[in-house]
């Protein structure tokens, strides 16, 4: 079968969403990336069930923790992120419904992960 | 005659029920319900984050609402939803990988069927720490 696509877009190869496989690729990037970093946070979760105020804001002002944990907030943020597109891709047909739940979908990762890391460097910067 | 073929309700393909559940789609599934109901548990993160960079009464506060019954009941589904997903997750990394040894018909339905058993078994063994180390 004769090749349609020009010299260009096969030595790009990213299709006619011109996006190649950077969506499947990113999700399973932040897959594995989320193993590590959620183990760690569930670590620390456990550590500091029901452990008063001062010790709960002295752990996460560790550098060491509030790095992993903006980590963790990054990947995981991203992850979902992704994954939830395609889960409104899939099941919301009405253009009008769609377009805006793909625009939330972008807002309220967001909006978690600016929240969160804010509320950290504040504790870490003994705000 | 374009017309009349284009207003003719066209067949559409089976969906869902029509299919005898089996294990691996069920996980499949079940996949998808856990992310969604994680994206919506990161509030619960960001919200006991914004809690302890404010004053010790909003901590309390948040504290005594996560530590209530309801609140240790969320909990405990919310390390459930996240081991499923996090397992069913590396499953499919595997799975991504082509090894026969992943998507083989009995290896497959196999690792399907073990998924709530582990998770189950590793979300109580969390917990088990977790009261140990509170207690300590």
């Amino acid at each position: 079968m004769t090749d349609m696509r020009t010299p260009l877009g096969r030595v790009r190869g990213l299709g006619s969403a011109r996006e190649g496989t950077i969506h499947f690729w990113r999700q399973r990037l932040t897959a594995i990336a989320n193993v590590p970093l959620v183990l760690f946070m569930v670590g620390l979760m456990v550590a500091l069930v029901g452990a008063p105020y001062e010790e709960v804001r002295a752990t996460l002002a560790n550098p060491f923790v509030t790095l992993v944990v903006i980590l963790f907030l990054v990947s995981v943020l991203y992850h979902m992120k992704l994954g939830m597109q395609i889960v409104i891709e899939d099941y919301v047909h009405r253009e009008g419904a769609k377009v805006a739940l793909i625009a939330l979908n972008i807002f309220f990762p967001l909006v978690i992960g600016v929240a969160s890391v804010f509320a950290l460097l504040k504790i870490a910067f003994g705000g | 005659m374009s017309k009349t073929t284009a207003t003719r309700a066209r067949p559409l393909s089976p969906h869902l029920q029509i299919y005898k559940p089996i294990p691996t789609m069920m996980m499949s599934i079940i996949h998808r319900i856990t992310g969604c109901a994680l994206y919506f548990g990161t509030l619960l993160v960001a919200i006991w984050l914004m809690a302890a960079s404010g004053t010790p009464e909003t901590f309390a506060r948040v504290q005594a609402i996560y530590g209530s019954w309801l609140g240790l009941v969320v909990l405990f589904g919310f390390t459930w939803v996240l081991v499923h997903h996090m397992l069913g997750g590396i499953r499919h990394l595997v799975m991504d990988t082509g090894s026969e040894a992943a998507l083989g018909k009995d290896q497959s339905r196999r690792a399907a069927v073990a998924m709530p058993i582990i998770s189950i078994v590793l979300t109580i063994l969390v917990w088990i720490v977790a009261i140990m180390a509170r207690g300590a």
